[in-house]
């Protein structure tokens, strides 16, 4: 029996740039030279002001946790990987990613500060995931 | 009240639902439509405009008209989830309104169920879907229990006050004989069941069953001729917020908080003018932030709110009287189900479970992630 594929992203010329920044290990949103506002996910143009001059920069990736849930009942080809946590993290720069939280040892909480952390999926594919920043390093 | 009574529910009906195995999604819809346009005294000959959404086929109005026999001269395939046909009441109202039609039948159908399509991974995502769905999490029940986690952190509501929600939807599903879940159950059941996405369990999470349902609306002229006494919509307001949930702002509030005081505003309604709500149930935490945002409580006291029996059978707040989509049944989009509730209470057609003297019925949907809002005011003359 063949395990079920993965979500793969469809890769266009908006989401281009950003999957090919996580293969080389850089996290890449959109910054708006007209307004000057930040955007995620990248686009033709900008949802704040229509302006359709947006730049793709590279985030600090670092981020706060907004919100997250820990998964115990995957669906498909996510089933045997729980529990698993899948969290929307605040980045610095005012932008919002959905994410998995990984060595998060004691847990993860709404509000913890976090950084990313490019992650090979078992099919090859580079996400970006995010872990606790370490007290130490804070 | 100083809305005109401009069109009407005349006709309400369901198609056979919970486990369907041997009914297409045509036939269900089929059985709902004629059932529906029996109850108001019409015949498919009489429907003028088609409202439909569904996610069994790209093309829902032509596919079902052709298979009905309708040739619609208005049609509507508005689908932004179990909200649609909340959406559909206000555009054909809109369009009696303008003249362009007379009857129009609101249709829906589902057997998600028997065909087992829940819990379906897609192998490719593109366009904006790329950003979400390659990280794993099970939809939608995973954007609810995110919702449910902000909503505690934020405003320290408890899984026994989400439970409550559930137990409420039971007891009033024990006075349904239709009902597809009927045993008894306990906060302490809720909380002991399997849990699915943190911190939602089993028990706050909605039926999987299939089903169908059907609503014929018409001008006033013609709703004077029909079998039963009008059910007047008051009121009507829709909106969506997003679509991927890293783009809905506040997670714990919704767009109920523009189409509540909208629709509310048409009908000339306040609060407690409301003898009975049906509130979008898809999840237990999904009723919290649904009361909160139409303004029922404040925002971040729905958990107190639905607490202490306020909801169930005998409390001051009436909803979900028919056991909702968490223990009535939940074919997928519930929101027509929502519907034909509030025109059953209005007509005083509910039976054991009917809310005494029920005059204005608040209904809400929500649909898809948080994403689609829509909400109608009922009321009977
Ligand atoms: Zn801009």
């Amino acid at each position: 029996m063949t395990m079920q594929a993965k979500p793969v992203p469809v890769l266009d010329t908006d989401s281009r740039p950003f999957w090919e920044g996580c293969r080389q290990g850089v996290l890449r949103i959109q910054r708006c030279k007209t307004c000057a506002q930040y955007v995620f996910y990248p686009r033709s143009i900008c949802p704040h002001c229509m302006s359709d001059d947006l730049a793709f920069v590279e985030a600090k990736g670092l981020g706060t946790v907004y919100t997250y849930t820990v998964v115990h009942r995957g669906f498909g080809p996510f089933q045997d990987e729980v529990p698993f946590t899948i969290a929307l993290v605040d980045l610095d720069e005012g932008v919002r990613m959905m994410t998995r939280i990984v060595d998060a040892g004691e847990g993860i909480g709404i509000g913890d500060r976090v950084e990313v952390v490019f992650s090979e999926r078992d099919d090859g594919l580079v996400l970006p995931y995010f872990r606790p920043i370490l007290t130490a390093t804070r | 009240m100083r809305r005109d009574r401009i069109a009407a529910i005349v006709g309400i009906a369901e198609s056979d639902i919970g486990v369907t195995p041997d009914k297409t999604v045509l036939q269900l819809q089929a059985q709902a439509a004629v059932r529906a346009l029996t109850d108001a005294g019409l015949h498919t000959r009489d429907v003028q405009a088609l409202f439909c959404a569904g996610a069994w086929t790209t093309w829902t109005n032509l596919m079902l008209a052709e298979y009905l026999g309708i040739q619609p001269i208005y049609t509507d395939s508005t689908n932004i989830g179990g909200s649609s046909f909340e959406a559909h009441i206000g555009h054909a109202v809109a369009g009696i309104q303008a003249g362009l039609f007379e009857v129009a039948l609101i249709v829906y159908g589902s057997t998600q169920r028997s065909q087992r399509l829940r819990g379906k991974v897609p192998g490719e995502v593109g366009l904006t879907e790329q950003y979400e769905a390659p990280f794993g999490l099970p939809v939608p029940v995973g954007a609810y229990a995110m919702a449910a986690m902000r909503h505690m952190y934020e405003y320290g509501t408890r899984s026994e006050q989400l439970a409550e929600v559930a137990v409420a939807a039971r007891q009033w599903a024990m006075q349904n004989p239709r009902a597809f879940a009927r045993d008894p159950l306990s906060v302490e059941d809720v909380l002991a069941s399997r849990m699915i996405c943190e911190p939602l369990h089993l028990y706050d999470c909605c039926l999987v069953t299939d089903g169908g349902g059907a609503i014929v609306v018409t001008s006033e002229r013609v709703a004077r001729q029909c079998r039963h006494k009008p059910i007047w919509v008051l009121g009507h307001a829709e909106t969506h917020t997003h679509h991927t949930l890293l783009s809905m702002p506040d997670v714990t509030s919704t767009g109920a908080a523009v189409t509540g005081p909208r629709a509310m505003a048409m009908a000339g309604i306040r609060h407690d003018d409301v003898d009975v709500a049906e509130i979008y149930d898809s999840f237990t935490i999904t009723v919290i932030v649904t009361l909160e945002a139409l303004g029922f409580c404040h925002q971040g006291e729905g958990g107190a709110f639905v607490s202490g029996g306020r909801i169930a059978p005998g409390g001051s707040f009436p909803m979900n009287t028919n056991g909702g989509g968490l223990s009535y049944c939940h074919p997928g989009m519930y929101g027509i189900f929502l519907l034909i509730e509030a025109a059953l209470q209005l007509r005083g057609d509910a039976g054991m479970r009917q809310v005494p003297n029920a005059q204005i019925a608040l209904v809400h949907g929500t649909g898809v992630q948080l994403s689609s809002s829509a909400t109608v005011v009922l009321g009977r003359d």
